[in-house]
């Protein structure tokens, strides 16, 4: 694992994807300090965190989209498959070496707030306590990215599909207020779910009957539901997607807020992504 | 040290591999052959781990790959057919990730990278970026990636496909050397390269083993393709009575041309010196001259088209265990 980790930093650092990842990090935060703390005036450094987190629909899929496609494109994971290293190792390795190029940013970054407090006040477990969140945050991203990257032998699409289901998430709150809150619409909306998850199942297992086994038990359930308790419909879809959203979780930080709830979620969401990346890789063992 | 059992691999409904089952004994260099499609590539990746097995068994050094793909890949360097490598970093980098990832350390390491690449003769290019390298020097980083944690058994997939002439002399060179202290399995389907490297030939076909020997002893194993033709100013009466008391022979054609007589024999006997010996003395007790005397053993060749095209896969295997 420590040879994976050794050898992405090292291609990071020979290309210049960790640049550019850090560069317009520090970019967007300098341009967010500047405005609030110091045009504005304001103490909260927790505001400039929350104004920069819209970067991460650019730079982190652009940051993850080579970090298995690039593999796949070059068939070096034919090495992978053969050295004595377990495909968990792997993306564990990748994930970390990831994870220390968007720390490197981050610690510049957590210095800022030290700076601020030597010309007024500046209330520093909320600083800190978002900057760990925006950390965490950011880390369910990557492992996301890690992901789409794992579907993918072509980085371009990788970095689109990425862009476009991060930007998603970004605005999912804002577009929850559009969605049909009707019983009906949410029940139709979680059976395309319920679909999409077969799919999803049947391309990473090749197991079709496993895959159309889970998606008509969960049709099933759902139009049960639906029949019997239609309120339990109602106004689930916009609910969703309120939770779905790993930005909106931020906010709460932001606010002044430590929330565990939020840290489980972004964990969660990081080992999700992790073993669904594991799985993709193993099945190019099996087809 | 190697052991395949009853290896199937179907690609959804196609089937690749077929029930194929075979034994590698320690250092040898073994040559897997077959047409295009027959299953090498597919063998060699399940065999190194990459692949899974529909069903079967592969074991290495007493270690399951599926069940113990740790210590089994340990055991083996694997060259794929295109050579896994990061073109933006130079082979000493290269080396160094791979050799880490084989579990290498400090002293080890650094002496180990050395020696490949002073195996391989790559000393000159070690500080290039990979991408800037000629396809023969590619192809060595790759083997030298496979030498790396001095592997018992060395897999090579068509290790010499597009490399110039003078290239594939080198590479060929390389891989007898490496026959000295490993065991080398190689694929080709190019014959002439298997006769000149392999002390032993794996011919697949149609996903299935059909024949398993030294090259020599494959030759003489396909009798019916053994030749011997002569020519006699004898007329063709007194051919066909000569060639009466003579055994094995199973096809004969003449032909007369300006009253010398030219006659092809096709003869199934395991020695083939025996009954060329015997055509002269039935000519000699006839008083009669042999003007020409010609054997034609049947090559690698004859043996590969005959094994690889048949038809029907099973009756290739039968063929060859009769004899």
């Amino acid at each position: 694992m420590i040879a994976v980790l050794k050898h992405e930093l090292r291609n990071y650092f020979h290309s210049f994807t960790a640049y550019v990842f850090g560069a317009f990090l520090l970019a967007i935060v300098g341009i967010g300090a500047m405005l609030y703390n110091l045009q504005a005036a304001v103490s909260n450094f927790e505001y400039v965190l929350s104004f920069g987190t819209i970067i991460f629909v650019v730079i982190v899929p652009i940051l993850t989209m080579r970090v298995i496609a690039e593999e796949r494109k070059q068939k070096t994971d034919q090495l992978l498959y053969s050295l004595p290293i377990s495909t968990v190792k792997v993306i564990l390795g990748k994930y970390l070496a990831l994870l220390v190029i968007y720390l490197i940013p981050l610690a510049i970054i957590s210095i800022y707030p030290l700076i601020f407090a030597q010309f007024g006040d500046v209330y520093l477990p909320t600083s800190y306590g978002s900057l760990v969140a925006i950390f965490i945050m950011g880390a369910a991203l990557v492992a996301l990215g890690v992901f789409i990257s794992s579907l993918t032998d072509n980085q371009g699409l990788a970095a689109g599909i990425g862009i476009a289901v991060i930007l998603f998430n970004y605005y999912s709150v804002s577009l929850s207020e559009y969605v049909s809150s009707t019983a009906f619409g949410s029940a139709i909306a979680l059976s395309v779910l319920a679909l999409l998850l077969g799919v999803i199942i049947r391309y990473l297992t090749r197991n079709e009957q496993l895959a159309s086994g889970i998606s008509l038990i969960l049709l099933a359930v759902i139009t049960a539901t639906y029949f019997l308790n239609p309120t339990a419909f109602e106004g689930l879809l916009p609910n969703i997607m309120r939770q779905l959203s790993l930005f909106d979780r931020f906010n709460t930080f932001v606010s002044g807020v430590f929330d565990l709830t939020a840290i489980f979620y972004y964990v969660s969401v990081i080992v999700f992504f992790l073993f669904l990346s594991v799985q993709s890789l193993e099945k190019r063992r099996y087809n | 040290m190697i052991k395949v059992e009853h290896l199937t691999k179907y690609y959804g409904d196609f089937l690749a591999v077929n029930d194929l089952s075979f034994e590698i004994d320690e250092g040898h260099v073994y040559g897997f052959l077959g047409p295009n499609g027959a299953g090498k590539t597919t063998t060699m990746n399940i065999m190194t781990g990459c692949l899974s097995a529909t069903s079967g068994h592969v074991q290495i050094g007493g270690f399951d790959i599926f069940e113990d793909p740790d210590h089994a890949k340990r055991l083996i360097g694997y060259l794929p057919e295109q050579p896994p490598l990061y073109m933006n970093e130079t082979p000493l980098e290269y080396l160094r990730f791979v050799g880490e990832a084989k579990g290498l350390k400090g002293a080890e390491l650094k002496q180990q990278v050395d020696k490949v690449i002073e195996q391989v003769k790559i000393q000159n290019v070690k500080g290039k970026r990979i991408s800037a390298l000629s396809k023969g020097y590619k192809q060595r980083v790759g083997i030298a990636q496979a030498l790396l944690g001095n592997p018992k058994v060395i897999i090579l997939d068509e290790p010499t496909v597009g490399l110039d002439p003078i290239q594939i002399i080198e590479i060929r060179d390389l891989i007898k050397q490496l026959g000295q202290d490993h065991t080398v399995i190689l694929s080709s389907h190019i014959l002439s390269e298997v006769q000149a490297i392999c002390e032993k030939i794996l011919i697949i076909a149609h996903g299935k083993l059909v024949a398993f020997d030294q090259p020599d002893k494959l030759e003489s194993q396909l009798l019916s393709a053994n030749e011997i033709s002569f020519k006699t100013d004898a007329p063709e009466s007194d051919v066909r009575e000569a060639l009466s008391t003579v055994e094995h022979i199973t096809e004969l054609t003449v032909e007369t041309t300006e009253n010398i007589l030219s006659a092809h024999i096709k003869t199934d006997a395991k020695d083939i010196h025996a009954v060329s010996k015997e055509i002269f003395f039935a000519f000699a007790k006839r008083n009669q001259a042999l003007l020409e005397l010609t054997l034609k053993r049947a090559s690698l060749e004859d043996i590969f088209l005959e094994l690889t095209e048949t038809e029907d896969p099973a009756k290739a295997t039968e063929g060859g265990e009769q004899s």
